[in-house]
């Protein structure tokens, strides 16, 4: 009796054995999740890094209107990159396609709201510019990539009502969608149209110069991915830098320098019409 | 949850991000509600503080008016917001440089103001009731006099001298809180149809216009739902103030309108399209023809054609009604018009209000009713009339022929 009750009551240790390091090294590998999953987090709150100091940079952008071939690569990727609504009515950067008929004094514009180019594009976050001049007598165009002009002093800034939204020490200007309120007043107050409403984070929206990449030593996504070098970025503090040079070789303009707001988007090769 | 986008269609070239409006209908109630607000409290003050007897019959009316009005101030803000319940976050951490940082303080303040103003107003009358009501009624009324029954000549004196004190911080309060809501569309330079200095006085104006004519409506209605004559030297001299103001604001919009052509700046080609087009309805026939210009003709013709008795009356409430109506276009044109003109100045929005949901037009007409709505009960509890508890009789000072038009 005593030998037959034994494989069961061995069997039931081994049951129990397994049971417990099952237990145990389920445990292990929960608390080693845990622990990454605690790693990641801290990784994710430290922004913009930690080693990164926000005193020691200038940043600008800039923009060589007279390379830009309007592919739009850069607007797609600013979409995946941001994870941006991806219909045609809300952009961090959008490129501008500018034509003069012949014998037309103002010139034509579109952009990716147009329904036309919606049409042409077939798909949400696919931009494209439809072909509708192809049977008009030409005389002048060109394309114009627009992104936030990160300001120095932006009026988007000056009109938030609780300060969610700041100039950082290194020049960018952001929102913190955990204390932005959703008033849109800065939609409002930003002439450059850069600025939309999130109906997701029910919170404002813009572009951010990627400030995720850039404190990491990457180039903002709409830069990374642009085929002819028309958008330039860099450390205004850096002489050597691609923006420092492209301001320093180039006579370059902003938007609508009358609003005093002093942009740090720096463009060549715009028009009189551009706005 | 799926968001429902209005995409609103445009000509032109409008920036991409331009086609969802960021301010809708509520932004244009907001301010109309402010501005019936500071004009009812003007009123109020007429008497309260430049002791004008011909106002004093809708002293404590008008008072009750502003606060059941001021009170649901917030109320289309908030419902805009994507984050109402942060909306504190602009008490906690008030970004000074915003001309929106102030506005909790400045309603919150408001609101006191206008609370404490009431509990002396109506403070002896109160005291009545408590003596007079049982149960429920006894402890409201205990509760709304702070349980002090002191109605002695010193304390009476105590009292007016405090209403007097209320009052006159009230009047730059009040026009205060309206001229400010003008200057956070003023101030903005990033639009062509708001970025003006005379938009602070232009709203303030046709502020107290909007109050003065909701107080000949209310004054007309209200006498008429009480079966009680309606107070003509009251109507006459609420038709003068508003003749005047109407005159001076239409004015000043005139001025305004009159510069944006006149310096003729960038994007006038479109201002001029905007103006003669799409605004043309809005603008010039309902706000400045039939809500302005023909209201001054007919607040002439009754206060210089010695017109009086129910021709008056009528005259009056329709010349005001059609004031409440320019004043509330004036909002609109200016919130949803400011909008409709694009940042590039080369193209033109449209906007229609949804008929459902959280900024749709039955919200803002909740909105707008809502304040009646609270006045009504507030007039129950807190009747603000002289001939409240007595028969309705004729008043010493009207030397009118009185028109009984409730017989």
């Amino acid at each position: 009796m005593k030998r037959k009750k034994a494989p069961p009551k061995t069997e039931r240790r081994a049951f129990l054995n397994m049971i417990g390091k099952t237990v145990v090294s389920a445990g292990a590998m929960l608390g080693a999740g845990s622990l990454l999953d605690k790693k990641e987090a801290a990784s994710a709150q430290s922004f913009p890094t930690a080693d990164y100091d926000w005193t020691k940079h200038r940043w600008a952008f800039g923009v060589d209107a007279t390379r830009c071939i309007g592919c739009l690569r850069c607007a797609e990727a600013c979409k995946a990159e941001n994870g941006t609504n991806p219909d045609a009515h809300h952009f961090r950067t959008w490129v501008e396609r500018y034509v003069y008929l012949e014998g037309e004094e103002r010139a034509l514009v579109d952009s990716q709201a147009d329904p036309q180019n919606i049409a042409a594009a077939g798909a949400e976050g696919v931009y494209r510019f439809d072909n509708r001049y192809k049977d008009e007598k030409v005389d002048k165009a060109f394309f114009v990539p627009k992104i936030c002009n990160h300001c120095t002093h932006p009026a988007c800034v000056q009109v938030c009502p609780t300060g969610a939204t700041y100039k950082t020490k290194d020049g960018v200007v952001l929102i913190d969608e955990k204390y932005c309120i959703g008033c849109e007043y800065c939609v409002q107050a930003c002439p450059y149209g850069a600025r939309f409403f999130n109906t997701e984070t029910q919170t404002s929206e813009k572009c951010t110069w990627c400030y995720h990449r850039i404190t990491k030593g990457l180039q903002p996504a709409c830069v990374e991915v642009c085929p002819v070098g028309a958008r330039i970025f860099g450390d205004r503090n850096d002489p050597a830098s691609p923006i420092s040079e492209f301001i320093r070789n180039n006579r370059v303009s902003v938007l609508k320098p009358e609003t005093g707001n002093a942009p740090n988007c720096f463009y060549i090769g715009i028009d009189k019409e551009v706005q | 949850m799926e968001h429902v986008l209005n995409i609103s269609p445009y000509i032109g070239y409008v920036f991409p991000n331009e086609t969802v409006f960021p301010w809708s209908v509520m932004i244009a109630v907001y301010p109309y509600m402010t501005g019936l607000v500071a004009g009812a409290f003007s009123v109020s003050s007429f008497y309260h503080v430049f002791g004008m007897q011909t106002y004093k019959p809708l002293a404590r009316f008008a008072l009750l008016t502003a606060l059941s009005f001021m009170i649901f101030v917030p109320l289309p803000l908030l419902l805009h917001l994507g984050h109402p319940e942060r909306a504190f976050n602009a008490m906690i951490t008030p970004h000074w440089t915003s001309a929106f940082a102030a506005f909790g303080y400045f309603a919150a303040f408001y609101v006191c103001l206008l609370v404490l103003e009431c509990f002396f107003v109506f403070r002896e009358d109160n005291v009545a009731r408590a003596k007079n009501a049982t149960g429920l009624g006894k402890l409201f009324y205990g509760a709304v006099t702070l349980w002090s029954d002191d109605v002695s000549q010193k304390a009476r004196i105590y009292d007016h001298k405090w209403l007097f004190v209320l009052a006159v911080i009230g009047v730059p309060a009040a026009h205060g809180l309206h001229g400010y809501v003008g200057f956070v569309f003023g101030s903005l330079k990033s639009r062509e149809w708001w970025g003006s200095d005379l938009m602070p006085v232009i709203f303030l104006f046709s502020a107290v216009v909007s109050g003065f004519a909701l107080l000949i409506v209310l004054h007309v209605v209200t006498s008429l739902w009480r079966k009680v004559p309606v107070n003509i030297p009251c109507v006459r001299g609420l038709a003068g103030s508003l003749w005047g103001f109407l005159m001076f604001g239409v004015l000043l919009e005139g001025v305004e309108y009159a510069n944006v052509i006149y310096k003729a700046r960038e994007g006038i080609e479109l201002i001029l399209v905007f103006v003669s087009g799409p605004l043309f309805v809005p603008y010039f026939v309902l706000q400045f023809g039939i809500g302005a210009f023909l209201p001054i003709g007919i607040l002439a013709f009754l206060i210089f054609g010695k017109v009086g008795g129910r021709t008056l009356v009528v005259g009056a409430v329709v010349s005001a009604l059609l004031v409440l109506m320019s004043v509330f276009m004036m909002r609109w044109n200016v919130v949803i018009g400011g909008q409709m003109i694009s940042k590039t100045l080369k193209g033109l929005l449209s906007y229609t209000p949804p008929l459902l949901g959280r900024e749709s037009l039955l919200a803002a007409i909740f909105v707008m009713l809502a304040p009646f709505g609270l006045l009504w009960v507030l007039t129950r509890l807190f009747p603000p009339w002289d001939d409240a508890d007595k028969q309705a009789m004729p008043r010493a000072a009207d030397n009118e022929k009185m028109p009984l038009l409730a017989e």
